[in-house]
């Protein structure tokens, strides 16, 4: 395989970067979260394109050897539905706690709740 | 089928069962925390018979479902995986029994049932992550354990709170995507997710790159989760505005699981297997290992506010316990195994003292607690015990674990005693900020009347009771360590094959 072959790795590396300086550099909750997305996006892309087989269908047997050569591997298709439904949890509570942090100082950037908690 | 083969996943069923159960609770008296209570003194209970069942035939195996193992999901319970239960569980009960009032004093009633269902769903993951031998079910037990964690953090009194659990969420989401990423890598790599099954299959394809990889991701992801130095900022913050109950559990053994997985995957995965390499990851954690505790009880040492101190002080003992690790030698693991029991002991002990405090004089910051030491004799005498214990003092058992790790890293010819003169530094720095405690809480005078004015006002007796068994515990482990000492030779005899 050519090296632009596996652009599907390409792009995960590409989404895992881009994710990880999202959170580590922006101010805004929300806009962290948005970046925790992008980031956990990337590893269910790994698994997916690790679990590819050329020429691969599911493992379905179908009752004839010549259709049922080759199997993709399902197994990291439902780790990756597990992992998904674990990023829901995780989006929807950083969220949660978003709305929260705004309820009690009035804003949803970091510059603000520091600023706010130096004065109290 | 006979009961007590069961256990191993009982003791991961009963809280998870309970705990959606005790949502529904929607009583605002005791109820929910007798139910939580309950669940913690019953999983408590499976876990001494574990730890008996091991210490009699060695490691249990269990397959969920009769589906044999790599192809089902099986349980692994080694004499490590069942001391991390035994502490997991009696933290909890630990925390429940001596935080119940400090909760209704922090925790609005109409929240408690849902907070105690989120405490049973933490203990649920970290218990499990203790026994699977899974390497993605470590993954989903770690999520639940940390987003109900999460939740519990951001509950506290203080508004602080909430960007403290905002900070947490996002470290340890990142923490185990990476550990996500690293197992994604192994599993390509052998097609299997069984920890067991992975280190033998990793010999056909060891000393690669993407094994290599892998490793890096895991350690690093691991590291994340544990607040191993430079990556601990979030600990001290959720430790200090987590409702303390809740701090307790904590500090007793959450980022202690991650450092479980740790050994695990360093031992059983990734060293037999990275052939030259292996050198690479220990002289890269090494001086993380070091940085954590000369920093950690160095900024422990200036910190006016004890949950902060003491959350300082635990980045400096995931320091040693770490250092210990990446000896990568039997008498490492031993001493690490051991500073994981014992400095479960000390810490819990630390922080129902510091609940006490709190619940009584509405503050942990030292500026404000002068003349401690008479409104509160006894919590504040245990307080100093366990603090003597965590400077590793003899006949505690601090000491023994100090011990243990110093005899560990004497092996190491060159280094071996740089290594133990900076540790014996850390320890010096522990001995300040016990002492800072001790010289605000006897001999300050209020800012507000005098020292004999000071009306006597103890914590209250469930919460002095546990402290009192806590400490208690410290000096007998002190003076005679043979149960955990067995139970990490064992585990040591497991790891490196009977010869060290």
């Amino acid at each position: 395989m050519t090296l632009l072959g596996l652009y599907n790795y390409w792009i995960y590396i590409f989404l895992l970067v881009v994710g990880l300086y999202a959170v580590l550099v922006n101010g805004n909750y929300v806009k962290r979260m948005i970046g925790l997305g992008i980031f956990q996006a990337a590893v269910f892309l790994l698994f997916i394109t690790m679990d590819k087989v050329d020429g691969g269908t599911g493992p379905i047997f179908r009752g004839s050897p010549e259709l049922d050569q080759i199997f993709a591997n399902p197994l990291p298709q439902v780790l990756i539905l597990t992992a998904i439904v674990v990023g829901i949890a995780v989006t929807a509570l950083g969220l949660a706690i978003a709305i929260r942090i705004r309820e009690e100082y009035g804003s949803v950037e970091e510059a603000d709740t520091r600023r706010l908690d130096k004065q109290a | 089928m006979i009961f007590s083969e069961q256990l191993p996943i009982l003791v991961v069923v009963v809280p998870m069962f309970i705990a959606p159960l005790l949502a529904l609770v929607s009583s605002s008296g005791r109820l929910p925390w007798l139910i939580a209570t309950a669940t913690s003194a019953v999983t408590f209970a499976i876990a001494i018979g574990l730890v008996s069942q091991v210490m009699a035939t060695g490691t249990i195996y269990y397959e969920l479902g009769n589906w044999p193992v790599p192809f089902g999901i099986g349980l692994a319970i080694g004499p490590f995986s069942a001391l991390m239960v035994l502490i997991v569980s009696g933290a909890s009960l630990a925390a429940l029994v001596a935080g119940a009032q400090s909760m209704d004093a922090e925790v609005g009633p109409s929240h408690q049932s849902l907070l105690y269902s989120c405490w049973l769903l933490a203990m649920t993951g970290l218990i499990g992550i203790a026994v699977t031998g899974d390497a993605f079910n470590i993954f989903v037990f770690m999520e639940i354990s940390s987003l109900a964690s999460y939740v519990m953090v951001a509950n506290g009194p203080n508004r602080k709170s909430l960007t403290a659990s905002f900070n947490y969420l996002v470290t340890g989401t990142m923490g185990a995507t990476f550990y996500l990423i690293g197992v994604g890598y192994l599993y390509m790599m052998t097609g299997t997710l069984n920890i067991a099954d992975m280190a033998d299959r990793l010999a056909d394809v060891s000393d690669t790159l993407p094994v290599l990889i892998a490793g890096g991701f895991l350690v690093l992801g691991l590291a994340l989760k544990a607040a191993l130095f430079p990556m601990h900022a979030w600990m001290p913050n959720a430790y200090q505005f987590a409702p303390t109950p809740v701090a307790i559990f904590f500090a007793a053994c959450s980022t202690k699981v991650a450092l479980f997985v740790m050994l695990r995957f360093e031992f059983v995965v990734l060293l037999p297997n990275l052939g030259e390499q292996a050198y690479f990851l220990s002289s890269l954690l090494i001086p993380l290992c070091v940085a954590a505790f000369l920093v950690g009880s160095a900024v422990a040492m200036f910190e006016r506010d004890l949950k902060r101190m003491l959350g300082y002080s635990s980045v400096a003992q995931i320091g040693y316990i770490v250092l210990a690790i990446s000896l990568a030698s039997s008498a490492g693991v031993t001493a690490a195994v051991l500073h994981f029991f014992n400095h479960a002991l000390i810490k819990s002990a630390l922080f129902v003292a510091v609940a006490g405090i709190v619940l009584r004089f509405g503050t942990a910051n030292l500026d404000q607690l002068a003349g401690l030491g008479r409104r509160m004799p006894l919590t504040m005498l245990g307080f100093v015990l366990a603090g003597l214990s965590l400077i590793g003092v003899p006949l505690t058992a601090g000491f023994i674990s100090k011990w243990y790790l110093i005899q560990a890293v004497l092996e190491e010819s060159g280094l071996g005693i740089l290594l133990t003169i900076l540790i014996l530094t850390s320890s010096l720095m522990a001995v300040v900020y016990i002492w800072k405690v001790v010289e605000v809480a006897y001999f300050k005078t209020p800012a507000v009347g005098k020292l004999e004015d000071i009306k006597r006002h103890e914590a209250p007796l469930p919460l002095l009771i546990t402290l009192w068994l806590l400490v208690a515990a410290n000096i007998w482990f002190g003076i005679d360590p043979d149960f955990a000492l067995s139970l990490a030779n064992m585990e040591a005899t497991d790891l490196f094959g009977g010869n060290p």
